[in-house]
């Protein structure tokens, strides 16, 4: 692992293989379009790893691949965005171990709390797989309207959410915040944690490895302060989630998500081991309302009006 | 039995509505604290824009009054409000609404002669609208733990909300009825070229003795709007209006965690394909964008229909638009009545005066008009491409643009090819294309085979540029709830 | 479908010099190609007829009840009332009719309202065959049409050879105007062919017996019970050459609604638009007072056009309407409400 391997080797010992991180867009691993890297270091300052320090316009790829996934995504059936969630949460179960581990190097916490937060982030996927075929039947309605038709109200998504990843919490709370934004079937271009993007690029392989479409999610890694104006400001991106900014950044952010209007979550001071309400949910879903004339089975009868 | 045609030529004789029904007074004054006062603005004379002569004076407020509005409606929320138990808060609605059905006439009248809207809209449209939205509204106040967000919903505080000259009662209903059901209190001003009929309605609110200060009205301009979604006492903005006033709302209240929602412009395509019930689009089409003079924020402005039908519906449309009555709002047989101001008529110009010179042709409706106050008659813009102005500006008057399309994936593309995503219109009789469209189509509201219609039950509200947040239903009240996961921390 | 009877029809009556409307409807062959090719065989008929647009019932019922708020007072009202009367045709269809009946509703169609004899006359009076007889003298000279139902009406339910005979004897008899009955099992079962054979046989009967004998096709919408089928039975009979297509037998409820003869004047509408001939339309059965004949008016005006407000291409089919237009006449010119014993009972 890349926190423990990366010391020399003692005599006699194997050399590790040390690992390239980069980002992670459309599906693939590219480098930073900047040829930027910046060194990683663990909770006690040690050298982790160098990571691909996202920039400007592996933003606006990003913003690409995700709106080209849109489409498909939001366009599939709940049940498969559902299963395709599920095996995500499969495929973090198989890989555990490592994230544990990154977790426990990268936040300083203890194994046994690590293990928690890896555990919690893998039962927060299960518990949003099974939101997906649930949300337009607790969100929508079928609207009593006082006239001739039926009128129906269902939530959909609302395109390319961009997202700032929590700082600290570098893995629960990322997960905790991309799940909900595609389980509705919204695309996310996330930065992860400037300081411990890690988890997140290891989970960008898990995203890669768990028939989740190219696209779906796309993971930068670098410094939220520098990434997210641009996507704050971009014309093809609907919503932000400004989790993981400070107060002047969110301010900054929505300044310039004024632009086009996107719409904007903020939140509360985030408590991610606390099990979630639909707050995250709705923050990027639509209302849509349909109309449509019930018609007669028979001509209106008995004279003229 | 062949006989020459008589030639009868059958002029509807005017039917005015009185206007003395509208028992207009002189001089009209903001409500604040529970009290008609004098505000510390200049008076404003506002006018009846089918006539150009002034209707009454209205005092307007100045800063101060916005601030005194603001604790006004926060003590009443901190004292009476927030602490009146649901139910009995409803049966304030309730009266509300019972009382605007009660003076339904007076208000018609009201809001006719100052808005300029057809006497037949306010009367079978804004007023029995308006109470509706109080009516369904009142039944939620002691109802909000079923409403879906949780066991015990809160109210946000203060509402601060500002509203557009098209609606004007209709508008103040929407926004009022949610925020008092939800157990917020208001602070609401309306347009400076319409203020009569909110006034009205504060009349109603004080009859039905709703506590002092739980609604606020103020009169005013933009700056007045300006200080108060601004205000640091307001927890809740609510704006309808343009989507360039909404950007400036939106950046001013960066950072301020305050709960925005936003109801803006929109360019809706109005969509026909071959197999559509052809008159009834027909109908559709005239009532999507001269519904109200084309002053609605979802107007059917783009006019999409299928080249193998293009000519067969224009042709229809001409036709039918033609028999539209322009004139006297107040005449119970008007269709079309004066738009609401000469600024607005002024935009209306340019923006025509743009399709003329990209290249459009221009179709006017040979219906004549009045040579006082701002009319505009029924126009149709057709060889329109989505390059042009006239297909991609709001132009909220009686404009139609028209453009074709050839195949339901190209209806889809031009319909959704707009920053704009308030509403839509489909007209097909295959149900399958329908509940497609419908799917595909990136609006707040889509009417399928029908247009303009509006229901308290219903929510109503845009995607994109056309703002965020709802109107009506379940949704609409959660944008008047503190709907944040409280209990789970986030 | 027999195309051979429509071209068997022999030439019609020629018009008066100052007509401007044809006195009956056009012979197939001169329609525009399209519509030639619509009742070239029974399978074109089909695909034409539905291949029209459908209606939208909620639409149609929508647009009919906004234009029923338009607000006709005063001079426009009188001139309604005055064009309304002018309309009628006043009907009695019933199995206890007489001579002594007929001949006072003939009187009643002369002098709608004998106290006020500029009271404009009735369009016509509207029989069963064997009252024909009785109704020719008494409204000789008037102008007055007479009108016969015919083809076993109401039902229809007989054979053509039957319905045939019984138009012949409405004319023989001296009706200038026969009201048909559609088959609307036929038309239900989609045996477009055989319905479109027999009005255009009547057709060629009224030509071939009548000097300009206009023939109204009863679609008997109420039975028809679509819009839908409304349209296209209205499409129908126009193609199949009749002159009127009119609503009902007033034997069935619903019997003409606005809704429905909103759809039957966008066709006539339509029909002009596509072929420059002017066809009539008759709502026939419950419109019984002045405002509901307005709100029909108005319908004519805003739908079909202003050129339909004529007693020759709008009729009501009507029998208790007369009194009440003829009482609210009397409201608008003696300036109060006139009541039931000041006006005749026929």
């Amino acid at each position: 692992m890349a926190a423990k391997d990366s010391g020399r080797a003692a005599a006699g010992e194997r050399v590790a293989v040390a690992k390239t991180y980069k980002l992670f867009i459309g599906g693939a691993f590219p480098r930073s379009e900047s040829g930027r890297t910046y060194q990683v270091t663990d909770a006690k300052g040690g050298f982790a790893a160098n990571a691909a320090q996202g920039s400007r316009k592996d933003a606006r790829d990003a913003v690409v691949a995700a709106r080209k996934a849109f489409g498909t995504w939001a366009g599939s059936t709940a049940y498969n965005r559902g299963q395709v969630i599920y095996r995500i949460a499969e495929m973090l179960e198989g890989r555990r171990a490592q994230f544990v581990e990154l977790v426990t190097a990268g936040e300083g916490l203890t194994t046994s709390t690590a293990a928690a937060a890896v555990d919690a982030a893998i039962d927060r996927l299960v518990h949003y797989a099974g939101w997906t075929d649930k949300i337009a039947s607790v969100l929508g309605s079928a609207n009593p309207v006082a006239g001739p038709y039926f009128s129906f109200s269902t939530p959909e998504p609302t395109g390319v959410v961009a997202a700032a990843a929590p700082q600290d919490d570098s893995f629960l709370g990322l997960v905790s915040v991309i799940a909900p934004i595609i389980t509705s079937g919204n695309t996310a271009v996330v930065v992860s944690s400037a300081a411990r993007p890690l988890p997140a690029i290891a989970f960008a392989e898990v995203l890669a490895t768990a028939d989740l479409p190219a696209g779906v999610v796309n993971l930068l890694t670098g410094d939220a302060a520098e990434i997210m104006p641009h996507l704050a400001a971009h014309g093809d991106v609907n919503a932000l989630d400004l989790t993981g900014c400070d107060a002047e950044l969110r301010a900054a952010l929505e300044r310039a998500a004024a632009g086009t209007v996107k719409r904007v979550f903020a939140g509360r001071q985030p408590n991610f081991t606390a099990p979630p309400g639909t707050a995250r949910l709705r923050a990027f879903l639509e209302t849509k309302t349909v109309w449509h004339p019930t018609g007669a089975v028979a001509l209106s009868g008995g004279g003229s009006y | 039995m062949a006989k020459k045609t008589s030639g009868f030529e059958w002029e509807y004789a005017p039917a005015p509505e009185s206007a003395a029904i509208g028992k207009l007074k002189e001089r009209y004054l903001p409500f604040i604290g529970g009290k008609f006062v004098e505000g510390n603005g200049e008076e404003i004379k506002t006018i009846n824009p089918a006539t150009e002569q002034p209707l009454a004076v209205v005092s307007t407020v100045s800063t101060d009054d916005v601030d005194t509005a603001v604790t006004a409606a926060r003590t009443a929320y901190d004292t009476v409000w927030s602490k009146m138990p649901g139910s009995e808060r409803g049966k304030y609605l309730f009266r509300i609404a019972r009382g605007i059905a009660e003076r339904a006439r007076e208000l018609a009248v009201v809001e006719t002669l100052d808005n300029g809207k057809p006497i037949k809209e306010s009367r079978d449209v804004d007023v029995p609208t308006a109470s509706a939205h109080f009516f369904y509204h009142a039944g939620w106040a002691d109802k909000l733990q079923h409403a879906g967000f949780g066991p015990d919903p809160k109210p946000l505080g203060v509402a601060g909300q500002v509203i557009p000259w098209n609606f004007p009662l209709l508008m103040a209903a929407w926004k009022i009825a949610p925020a008092l059901a939800a157990g917020n209190t208001v602070v609401i001003k309306s347009a400076e070229t319409t203020p009569l009929s909110i006034l009205v309605l504060a009349e109603i609110i004080a009859d039905a003795g709703v506590p002092p200060g739980v609604v606020n009205i103020l009169t005013g301009a933009g700056d007045i709007g300006k200080a108060l979604v601004n205000h640091p006492g307001i927890d809740k903005v609510a704006f309808t209006g343009s989507t360039d006033v909404g950007r400036q709302i939106q950046s001013s209240l960066a950072g301020t965690g305050r709960k925005v929602t936003l109801e803006l412009g929109g360019k809706a395509a109005n969509i026909v394909f071959d197999d559509a019930p052809i008159d009834q689009a027909v109908e559709g089409i005239v009532n999507g964008i001269f519904f109200n003079q084309g002053h609605v924020c979802c107007a059917g402005s783009r006019l999409l229909v299928q080249e193998s039908v293009a000519e067969e519906v224009l042709e229809k449309l001409r036709t039918r638009i033609g028999t539209l009555r322009i004139g006297d709002p107040m005449d119970k047989n008007t269709d079309v009545g004066a738009i609401n101001s000469g600024e607005q008529l002024s935009k209306i110009r340019e923006l025509t005066a743009v399709g003329d010179a990209e290249g459009a042709q221009r179709w006017t409706s040979p219906c004549p008009v009045p040579d006082r106050g701002f009319f505009f008659p029924p126009t149709i813009f057709s060889g329109v491409s989505q390059a042009m102005r006239i297909a991609r500006e709001e132009i909220f008057g009686p404009v139609l643009s028209v453009l074709t399309f050839r195949t339901p994936d190209e209806a889809v593309a031009k319909a959704n090819n707009t920053p704009y995503g308030l509403s839509a219109g489909v007209w097909t009789e295959k149900g399958s294309r329908i509940l497609g469209m419908a799917q595909s189509l990136r609006a707040g509201v889509v009417w399928a085979n029908t247009f303009n219609r509006f229901d308290p039950t219903a929510a109503f509200g845009g995607y994109k540029e056309s703002g965020f947040g709802r109107e009506g239903g379940r949704s609409g009240l959660g944008a008047y709830l503190d709907t944040d996961d409280v209990a789970e921390g986030f | 479908m027999n195309r051979a009877v429509s071209e068997a029809a022999p030439g019609r009556a020629e018009l008066p010099g100052d007509a401007e409307l044809p006195s009956s409807a056009a012979l197939p062959d001169q329609l525009p190609s399209h519509l030639a090719d619509a009742v070239s065989d029974e399978s074109h008929l089909r695909r034409f007829l539905h291949g029209l647009p459908g209606v939208d019932p909620v639409g149609v019922e929508g647009r009919a009840a906004a234009l029923a708020t338009r607000s006709i007072k005063k001079a426009s009202k009188l001139a309604a009332i005055d064009l309304a009367i002018s309309m009628v045709d006043l009907t009695t269809l019933e199995g206890a009719d007489t001579p002594g009946k007929v001949r006072s509703l003939a009187a009643k169609a002369r002098r709608p309202d004998p106290d006020v004899p500029e009271t404009p006359m009735v369009a016509a009076v509207c029989v069963y065959p064997d009252m024909v007889g009785t109704a020719v003298p008494a409204l000789a000279g008037t102008g007055i049409g007479i009108a016969s139902v015919a083809t076993a009406f109401p039902s229809g339910r007989s054979s053509l050879a039957v319905k045939l005979a019984d138009t012949r004897y409405a004319i023989e008899a001296g009706a200038t105007e026969v009201d048909m009955v559609i088959d609307r099992g036929a038309f239900l079962a989609g045996n477009y062919g055989l319905v479109f054979d027999q009005i255009a046989a009547v057709r060629a009967e009224c030509d071939r017996l009548g000097s300009g004998t206009r023939l109204k096709v009863i679609l008997e919408t109420g039975e028809l019970a679509t819009y839908d089928n409304v349209r296209r039975a209205s499409w129908l009979a126009l193609l199949a050459g009749g002159d009127f297509i009119k609503t009902s037998t007033g034997k069935i409820s619903p019997a003409a609604t606005l809704p429905v003869t909103h759809v039957m004047l966008q066709a006539v509408h339509d029909w002009h638009v596509q072929t420059g001939e002017l066809r009539a339309v008759k709502p026939a059965g419950g419109i019984r007072n002045t405002k509901d004949a307005i709100r029909y008016l108005v319908a004519v005006h805003e739908v079909a056009g202003p050129q339909w407000l004529d007693p020759f291409l709008f009729r009501f089919g009507a029998s208790s309407l007369l009194n009440d237009l003829v009482m609210q006449r009397r409201a608008q010119t003696q300036g109060h409400y006139s009541g039931p014993d000041y006006v005749t009972v026929d």
